[in-house]
């Protein structure tokens, strides 16, 4: 007992000296991983930040209202550039919107049906999920060639609006899906049984019932899907021509925002231009996370009233 | 059947076909591609494009192994520079940060990845770049492989920390008491017990922001140079590897495919080919490890 | 009584603003089992929690008064060295999931110890200990994941015990078990409480009966506040308790 008690005593002896070195350790990587969150709030501050107040100084009302005149130092303004930009991002969204909101509900709603046995069926929605997870993680510029390839060559649409927006439908698609998904599953299940009691039929529910309860779900997707288009360059650089004119149909090409930055730093080199492009962007980047934040927000009080 | 009743099955059937348009879609981009890439595949031959270094397409050379190691250079170069930051910055969120600092940084993260690769690019070009310059070694031009990387590993830190604090938010919270109440320290154990039992999450994270590497392309295009060379040290020092100039598989695509015409074509479709084939492959293995780290949640 | 390991004065517990635990005053016995016993909610478990610091984790807790080992506060000295000499056994057993080895030399091996024949040996003295050793002996590569619940807890113990601890917090360490699992547990908790001082949270009456040698009885009323009722040597309080509230619990006349 005797000889416990002080080999006990070593013990501890020894554990409290070690604890003292544990603890110097623990400050030290406990204040690494402080400036590891520092320097990435301050990447995010140094680019937006930089690229803000550079932009700044080449934006005014004329550069906002005039368009690109070409030229050697990318005279002119980006007018154009604002209104194609706007014009794609909806073309896009009226191509994915339907079909990524259609997709989540069938996944969600329609695929768990007894009616569905069908072994062939079941391995078809097995593989539809798979393939969404494939789309997400498919690069850009491989929807661009793919785009470049069946609607610019095959389909004959050419450099064009059309065949930008088909292609920017496949890059957006799975966020859409994904979004709506997660929005339908958090709509509580005695809703459906609900509604489907009182004899309505499934569809009717859905419409009635589930979708309107998912509806800021289903608008994150889309008001996600809208940076991703308005950031998105590579797809449209191999598809949508870059002509820095206002397209005045879908089988028109043009310039977006991004891309005309891109022509802007690369080709002419006029880094003011491109910085005030930039600015414009990253605002209109910032306006669209804060959106998202606002209706996310939105979304969970709903859940909780509803709970 | 009424009316209802058929409405509601035809709009069964509408909904169906959307959900398999994921299908035909992953279907016709295989298909598309590989169809346009048949040409260059048949007419070079498969070693001439896979294993030859030379990209001349006015000799009708159209190797794309240089462009190969660059992608892989540039992703290698980013990891290194991204994923300590990356996955500091998702310990520190998950388990160190009090919540007024995450409701800072979160968003923070956030933004970064909403940035056009574009603006990436243009703050490459005009602030990297001539920093990079200013190492003075022979042929050092600021563009090339550690400018990219540099921006490359800021694209990819997003994916990275979002992914790993969610898996190490995933580690259950009696993990962590039972090591406390074992006399640990905080750090202890996180590096022992959290970061371990977490660590297919964050190994899948880490992979995907190795797919998300390759397949960048704008930011690439304007910070890397897009020489067609293997990238190679600019002087005796190793290190200098990294100020060499390259090109990426993607670059190789959006810089030539708007005038190419002919095996010129079809070479770049087939560099398209390479690329998707790569991506696949490092997506589907992220996807593999985070279902087995389901599974073992699950099994918990 | 004899010398008491633990000890509390005017101890109370605030979460926010809602006090959970009101001024209690209690004097453990070193080297003997005291189960805590009262209804749910009333406290006992949290009160457990106050001997390691583990209530430090939770955002929001206060506290008053005095909680003291070996008659020094446990606010003066280090949560983490504390915990090293208080251990603890949750009611969810929670091994790592890491080798039944990595496991038992888990808490050695961060408080400092690095050499693999010592670690050995304790491991094997921690398990025995935990009466583990012979089920597990041939196989310390497994998963601890892959053990039975029952074994499983006997492994937190065993990971417990490794550290030297001089007391060990209890909380319902056999609720999440079968009979028979339940029983191995508590013939351990009888030949640990030669060297260890033990402190036992239990809904079951009949388990504090058979494992502990003193009993504290924890009543809360419709403030939700848990309060000591009662403390004694386990027999006093189940045949002749002086509160009438003890008396009630006891025999079953609510909880």
């Amino acid at each position: 007992m005797e000889n416990r008690t002080s080999e006990i005593a070593l013990i501890h002896k020894a554990q409290a000296q070690n604890l003292k070195k544990e603890k110097t350790r623990q400050d030290f990587w406990v204040a690494v991983m402080w400036l590891f969150g520092l320097i990435t709030v301050s990447i995010l501050v140094l680019v937006v930040g930089y690229v803000l107040l550079e932009g700044v100084k080449a934006i005014n009302w004329e550069f906002l209202t005039t368009s690109p005149k070409g030229g050697l130092s990318g005279e002119g303004g980006i007018s154009t550039t604002i209104g194609t930009t706007f014009y794609l991002v909806g073309l896009t969204l009226l191509v994915a919107t339907p079909l990524g909101v259609g997709a989540a509900i069938f996944l969600i709603e329609y695929a768990g049906e007894q009616s569905l046995s069908s072994k062939f069926l079941r391995s078809l929605i097995g593989v539809a999920n798979f393939a969404v997870e494939t789309l997400a993680g498919i690069p850009s510029i491989i929807f661009g060639l793919f785009g470049y390839a069946l609607f610019v060559s095959t389909l004959k649409f050419g450099f064009s609006l059309l065949s930008a927006a088909l292609a920017g439908a496949c890059l957006v698609l799975p966020t859409i899906i994904r979004t709506t998904e997660e929005a339908l599953l958090t709509v509580p299940d005695d809703y459906r049984r609900g509604s489907l009691a009182l004899g309505a039929t499934k569809w009717q529910t859905l419409y009635k019932v589930v979708l309107p309860a998912s509806i800021p779900g289903i608008i994150t997707g889309i008001i996600l899907s809208v940076g991703r288009v308005i950031s998105e360059t590579a797809i449209f650089y191999v598809t949508l021509g870059g002509s820095y004119r206002m397209p005045t149909s879908v089988l028109d090409g043009g310039r977006t925002l991004a891309l005309h930055l891109y022509y802007l730093a690369m080709d002419t080199r006029a880094f003011d231009k491109a910085m005030g492009t930039g600015a414009v962007l990253v605002v209109m980047i910032i306006l669209i996370n804060l959106l998202i934040d606002l209706v996310s927000r939105k979304l969970t009080t709903g859940v909780r009233k509803v709970q | 059947m009424s009316a209802r009743m058929i409405a509601d099955k035809t709009v069964k059937y509408i909904l169906f076909a959307s959900a398999i348009i994921s299908i035909i879609i992953v279907l016709a981009i295989g298909f598309f591609i590989f169809r346009e890439s048949i040409e260059a595949w048949t007419e070079l031959g498969v070693g001439e494009i896979l294993f030859r270094t030379v990209w001349r397409p006015g000799q009708d050379q159209y190797g794309i192994l240089a462009m190969i190691v660059g992608s892989v250079s540039v992703t290698f170069g980013a990891i290194l520079l991204g994923v300590p930051l990356a996955l500091g910055c998702a310990i520190f969120l998950a388990d160190i940060a009090p919540s007024a600092v995450q409701s800072v940084v979160r968003p923070a993260v956030q933004l970064l990845a909403g940035i056009p690769s574009v603006v990436y690019g243009l703050f490459g070009m005009v602030i990297l770049v001539p920093l990079v310059r200013k190492i003075n070694v022979p042929g050092n031009s600021g563009y090339g492989l550690l400018a990219a990387s540099i921006v490359l590993a800021v694209m990819i830190l997003p994916t990275i920390a979002s992914v790993a604090e969610d898996a190490i938010r995933a580690v259950p919270e009696n993990y962590r008491h039972g090591s406390l109440a074992l006399g640990a320290t905080k750090w202890q154990t996180i590096t022992k017990v959290v970061l371990p039992a977490g660590k297919s999450g964050i190994i899948a994270g880490v992979i995907l922001g190795v797919g998300r590497a390759l397949g960048e392309t704008m930011a690439m295009i304007m910070v890397i140079g897009n020489s067609v060379i293997v990238p190679k040290p600019l002087s005796g020092n190793p290190l200098t590897f990294f100020l060499s100039q390259a090109r990426t598989l993607t670059g190789n695509i959006a810089v030539e495919i708007n005038y190419a015409t002919g095996v010129h074509e079809s070479a770049l479709f087939a560099t398209g080919v390479v690329l998707f084939g790569l991506i696949m492959i490092v997506n589907a293995s992220a996807r593999s490890i985070i279902r087995g780290q389901k599974f073992i949640e699950k099994a918990n | 009584m004899n010398n008491s390991k633990l000890e509390t004065i005017n101890y109370s517990l605030y979460y926010g603003n809602y006090r959970a635990l009101k001024e209690i005053n209690i004097k453990i016995p070193e080297n003997k089992v005291t189960a805590l016993i009262g209804p749910s909610g009333c406290g006992k478990s949290t009160f457990l929690r106050s001997f390691n610091r583990m209530n430090d984790l939770i955002a929001g807790v206060r506290t008053e008064g005095k909680v003291l080992i070996d008659g020094e506060d446990i606010l003066k000295t280090d949560p983490v060295a504390l915990r090293q000499n208080v251990g603890m056994v949750f009611q969810k057993p929670n091994p790592f999931p890491k080798s039944i080895f990595d496991n038992v030399a888990y808490g050695p091996r961060v408080t400092g110890l690095k050499d693999r024949q010592k670690l050995e040996e304790i491991v094997e003295q921690s398990l025995r200990s935990a009466a583990l050793w012979d089920e597990v002996k041939d196989n310390l590569g497994k998963s601890g994941l892959d053990l039975s619940g029952g074994q499983q807890q006997r492994l937190c113990i065993a990971r417990a015990l490794a550290v030297e601890p001089t007391v060990i917090l209890m909380d319902e360490p056999a609720a999440s078990l079968d009979p028979i699992a339940t029983l191995k547990i508590e013939d351990l908790i009888h030949e640990l409480s030669v060297n260890y001082t033990i402190v036992i949270v239990t809904h079951n009456m009949q388990q504090a009966g058979r494992v502990s040698d003193y009993t504290a009885f924890f009543y809360t009323d419709e403030t939700r506040t848990g309060q000591l009722v009662e403390f004694d040597e386990t027999k006093t309080i189940f045949t002749n308790p002086h509160d009438r509230r003890t008396e009630d619990y006891i025999t079953g006349r609510f909880g």
